[in-house]
Order: C-alpha cells, then structure tokens, then sequence
C-alpha cells in the first residue's frame, strides 16, 4: 500500500533446522528441516503474505525473523541491523520495534491477568512508561482496537475469541512497533468474525504505516490483505510475487494446484474452473525428497527435478519462481 | 409432499449448563431425498452438529436433551427408537463421519480391526469376510497397499489418509445416508480437495443421501444441491445451491457471503463485517435471534421471530424484511 521503496526487512538463505535426539545418549540423528534456506524483503508499510499448508515452515520462518528461534544459518536485516548478530540486551531493544500476533486467542494470553495488565505488559517489561501513563495507553489501545476501555479490569475468559483476538492485536501495538508478525491470527475465529479483525488489522496499517507478515493457510484471506505473496512448501519458498501476478498467472505448479483447491463460495464459478488435485501428501521434513521438494507430488516433474534443487529465478520483474520449467507457465 | 428419506420436525434440544438452559435447537424442520446431498452451513454454536446429533440419538444425556421433534427415517421416527435399535440403525443405514480424523480412530487397535468390526457387527460378516472387504473399501478410498496397510495403526497414517479411512468406515454398511460433521476442517486445502473429489466419486457410484455440515460456504458451494443456513438454532435460509448464492434473502446469508474474500475476486475492496456476536439462547427467543447484528431490523423484528416463509421458487427465509426492497413481507 505504501510507494516507499525502502526495505524494512531483508532475510536471506535463512535456515531453521531442529535436531533429532534418539537413544540414551541422546546422539543427534537427524533433523527437521523446517526452513531450508529462503531470502525475501518486506518493504516498509506492505503487506507480505505467506502461505503454505501446515508444516511447510511458515510459523517457524516468522518466529526466527524475531530470534525466538536462533536460525542455524543465514540473516535478518532489519534496517540496517543484523538481528541474528544481536545478543541479550541489544536483541531485547530491538523487539520494541517488532511484535507478534499470535493464532490462538485462547493460549497467547496469560487467564490469570486482567486485559489492563496483558495490554500494559509490553510497556511495564521495556520500562516505556509509568504507571499512569501506562494506564491512559492501555485505554487508549483498546478504544484503537474497538474495546470498551472499561474493559482494562476484566479477564482474558470473559471475552469472545474475536474480543480476544483484539486484546492480541491491544499488545502488540503497545510499544508502537513498525512491524508485526500476524500468525495465523484469523483461523481460529469464526467466519463473521474474521472479516471484522481483518478490517481492523487494515485499518490501523493505515493509520500507523505498519508492516505486516501475514501468515496464513487461507489463501483467499491472504489474497485480501496482501501486496505481495510467498508461497512455502516444505521449508522453501517456491514462488514470490505480487498479490494479482499470484493469483492471476502462477508460475508454480505448487500455486497453481493450491489456488485451484480452494474453494469458491459461487457454485457457478466453482463448476468452471479447472482444477488441479495433487496425489499423495507432503513429505516428511525430517527427510525431504532430492532436488525440487515438490517433486514426488509434481504433474509436471521430470529427471532434472530428482537431481537438481531449482533456482529461485526471477522470471518476470519482482517475480520469482523455484521450478525446472515455469517458462511452460509464462 | 416429496417422498423424503429423512424427515425431521419441530426438532428442540437443550443443554442445562450451570448458567441456565441453553436452547441450542429451537425447532427444527428438514426433509431430506433419496441420493441428494443436503449442505447445512452455520457458524460455531449455531446448532448444526447438534441437529444431526438429536436425530442419531448421540446428544449426551444429561445435559443435553431432545425436548420435542419427530425424526423419521423411512417410516420410523429416530427419536422413539430405544438405544438398541438406534445403534442399530446408526453405523447400518445411516452413518457418520466426524471432523477430527486424529481422534476418531481407537489409536491402540489396527485399522483393519476397527474397519471390520461393524461389517461383522452390522452384516454379520465372519473375520475373513470382512478383511476381504476392509480391503476393497480402503482400495475404495484410494489408499494403496491396503491389504498391507490393514494392519497399520492410525498413527501409521497421515491425516488425510485417516479421514479416508473415517469414510470408508461410514461407508463400509452401504448405508441410505452419511451424515459427514465438517470432515474436511482439520485437513489442508490440498487434502480437502482429495476429499471432496472422493466423497462426490462415491456419492455416484454409490448413490447414497448426503448431509455435509460445514461452517464453509465455499466447500457447500461446490458439492451441495440444497443448502440450509442457520443462525441461533434455527433454519434462517433454505434453498437450491445456485439460488442461496445468486440471490441470497436473509441478512444474515448476505452478510456471510459478503465477509468472505474470495481467491478469485478482482481489485481490493473492504470486507463487508456483521458486527457483533453470534447469540447464546438462554430462553426461547421471542424476537428474530439475529436482529442485534442486523442492519435491516425493524420494529417487528423485537418483537415477533420470523417464522421460513416461502420466498422464491423452493427457497425459503425466516426474516421480515425483504432485503430487495427493504419493506416488510407479509
């Protein structure tokens, strides 16, 4: 949404694997690749959305953006900071800058404090203010998010999951943050409700030139809010792009066949298209297949796929796409 | 009347809760056809699962209650039946698949086993009988290798692959109708689609009724005939597929319909949000359940709930107003 250019966040051939233990010495086996090397910028004030089915590493790439997992290789440019060279107190710093929202409303927030307490945390940890200013702030949140400032003494159990979502996105605004994290922070609502936290997660981007990673499995929710779209299988990016370029003309067979299995609430656009059913399911992380990741469920894989992994190739501008044969698709 | 083969009538059930009686089902009514597939879609709470559960005698007792409503199936009504002939009903004639395929299988006994066991139960197969058939019906559901995979675990299998197990385990009686309780929710849109293309393949080999309970319109759209919405309890909609979706009447369908942002939509435009919660009835509603979130409410509204009235060709909706044109229907 923003005409800036400049890059907010830049990560790079970033790697999260999780170690295997087995056995009474607990010798390391093995391990989850979770994110195998994948590199994007997120500009200042877009939206970047991020989509994959679960397990492909989506949820693991935003929490190693903010070093709640300390990556296995690769970096995190923010600004001009490498966060993953960051330690303790610097590291701590930075977070101000950079929150979360979290998928489930009924764990992320802590049922024996009061939303005046949740909402004023952040401030309280980063010695950001005193109380009393802590106080109007914590008003002045949760009128921002559509809560009754009255609201400040009650209990996380009194709320709706929607009302709870709100406190989240209450928290993670405290510290005036530039950038959020949104994981998954509508798939647990309900259907009515998700397009009112939607709307209130683009109105305050509006109002304070946030930037957002939204991460989701709802792929026409993603379409909604994004400028730009990453698509992940199995701890890599397959393709990256604008929003329309994604939907309008994938050049990923992946894409392609994950935009065709959604469904379309219109059964007479839903009769039409051409749809694409994927056989089998994901692979195992802890053992993905040689060269292309997607090639065991691929309808267009051939020798090369086994032997090569596919570059991430920039095939049209600001379009990139990690597959033998997306000329095919052009 | 049309020959249904399920007709439920002025179906109520309740829950004592410590709060007070909630009135979950608020009188019910549906008939269902041979061989058709019947979509019920609502949100959280609105009363589906409960519906079906009533009729298959599966509410727990207490809290809950089947307090009035005749359920025939054939020419017998569900609801007098003693536990002994439902259960024999349930599983035989009508049988039902759940959402969680992670917790619906017995994790300590093979899938073989608990796919033979209503086949000797229900058919009275002898053991080799029904291994013979537990594998045609895993083959059914195409899963590979199924003479092998019989003595495999649930936790052998991935997810998809258990709710292809969960149908063919609903399908293994041949039964009259399958009753299938958002089957598809946990899985990935991948996966969902496998599913839904087997579940339409076996519809038509088999021909058996179908009710596809979802909170998803766009799964309805693309597998449903007839769809019924409902909201608080109640059917607030009931149509034909094409009809609910080309011109929905009740606020509360428009309202669904326009919160949901669609992979193929064109440009971006603000979601249009209910705002507000669905209801929890703690007494019978005396006024239309859904008149605090709705933007066409009117006197009558609080004052009188709106019984389904005939409004189209077989499409009828439980609101006063005629959204067309805002006056009131009579």
């Amino acid at each position: 949404m923003s005409n800036n250019n400049e890059v907010l966040l830049s990560v790079k051939d970033l790697v999260m694997h999780f170690p295997i233990y087995r056995g009474v010495i607990q010798k390391q086996v093995g391990a989850i690749r979770a994110v195998d090397g994948i590199s994007f910028d997120i500009k200042a004030g877009e939206t970047l959305g991020l989509v994959g089915e679960s397990g492909c590493g989506k949820s693991t790439t935003g929490r190693t953006i903010l070093q709640l997992y300390k990556p296995t290789a690769g970096t995190v440019y923010f600004h001009d900071t490498d966060l993953v060279a960051l330690k303790g107190e610097e590291m701590r710093w930075m977070r101000r800058e950079m929150q979360m929202i979290f998928q489930d409303p009924y764990a992320s927030l802590n049922p024996r404090m009061t939303v005046g307490q949740i909402v004023g945390e952040p401030m309280l940890v980063h010695n950001a203010a005193t109380a009393k200013e802590t106080a109007e702030r914590v008003s002045h949140l949760l009128e921002l998010v559509k809560l009754n400032p009255a609201f400040s003494t009650r209990y996380p159990h009194e709320f709706s999951g929607g009302q709870r979502q709100r406190i989240g996105i209450a928290r993670a605004l405290a510290l005036q943050p530039s950038f959020i994290i949104c994981d998954e922070p509508i798939s647990a609502l309900d259907v009515s409700i998700q397009a009112q936290v939607v709307n209130l997660l683009e109105e305050l981007q509006d109002q304070f030139h946030l930037t957002y990673l939204f991460i989701a499995h709802d792929l026409s929710m993603v379409r909604h809010i994004s400028d730009r779209v990453a698509v992940m299988y199995l701890g890599v990016i397959v393709e990256l792009a604008t929003r329309d370029e994604i939907y309008v003309s994938p050049l990923h067979p992946y894409s392609q066949a994950l935009l065709s299995a959604v469904p379309i609430p219109d059964p007479v656009a839903d009769a039409t298209r051409k749809r694409v059913i994927l056989e089998g399911d994901v692979p195992s992380p802890a053992n993905p297949p040689s060269g292309c990741r997607f090639r065991t469920r691929c309808p267009i894989a051939d020798t090369i796929c086994a032997e090569e992994r596919p570059a991430f190739r920039e095939l049209r501008p600001g379009h990139f796409v990690a597959c033998h044969f997306a000329e095919r698709f052009l | 009347m049309p020959d249904f083969i399920l007709d439920v009538q002025g179906l109520e059930t309740t829950f004592k809760t410590p709060d007070g009686t909630v009135h979950a089902v608020n009188g019910v009514s549906f008939g269902l056809k041979e061989g058709e597939t019947l979509g019920v879609v609502g949100e959280s709470g609105c009363g589906k699962s409960v519906t079906m559960l009533s009729v298959l005698g599966l509410i727990p007792s207490p809290p809950g209650k089947v307090v009035a409503g005749k359920a025939f199936f054939t020419d017998r009504d569900l609801l007098k039946m003693s536990n002994e002939e439902i259960r024999h009903v349930r599983g035989g004639q009508i049988s039902m698949v759940f959402q969680d395929p992670m917790t619906s299988l017995n994790p300590v006994l093979t899938i073989g086993r608990q796919l033979e066991e209503p086949l000797m139960i229900h058919i009275g197969m002898t053991k080799k009988q029904a291994n013979e058939r537990a594998a045609e019906l895993l083959t059914m559901v195409g899963i590979p290798n199924a003479k092998d995979r019989l003595n495999d675990y649930p936790h052998q299998y991935s997810g998809g692959m258990r709710q292809r197990v969960m149908i063919a385990m609903a399908l293994s009686c041949s039964p009259q109708i399958l009753i299938a309780d958002e089957p598809t929710t946990a899985l990935d849109v991948t996966i969902q689609a496998q599913i839904m293309d087997l579940v339409k393949r076996l519809r038509d080999e088999l021909g058996m009724a179908i009710i596809w309970i979802t909170h998803d319109l766009g799964v309805v759209a693309g597998l449903a005939e007839r769809v019924m919405v409902m909201y608080g309890g109640y059917i607030i909609e009931q149509a034909q597929v094409k009809d609910l979706y080309a011109d929905p009447q009740h606020p509360y369908t428009i309202g669904l319909l326009g919160s949901l942002p669609r992979v193929d939509e064109k440009g971006r435009h603000q979601l249009a949000s209910i705002e507000g919660l669905p209801p929890v009835l703690y007494s019978k509603p005396t006024a239309c359940p859904f008149a605090p979130r709705c933007k066409w409410s009117m006197e009558k509204c609080w004052t009188e709930n709106p019984p389904l009235m005939e409004t189209g060709a077989d499409h009828r909706t439980a609101c006063w107003v005629d959204t067309k044109t805002g006056r009131v229907r009579s």
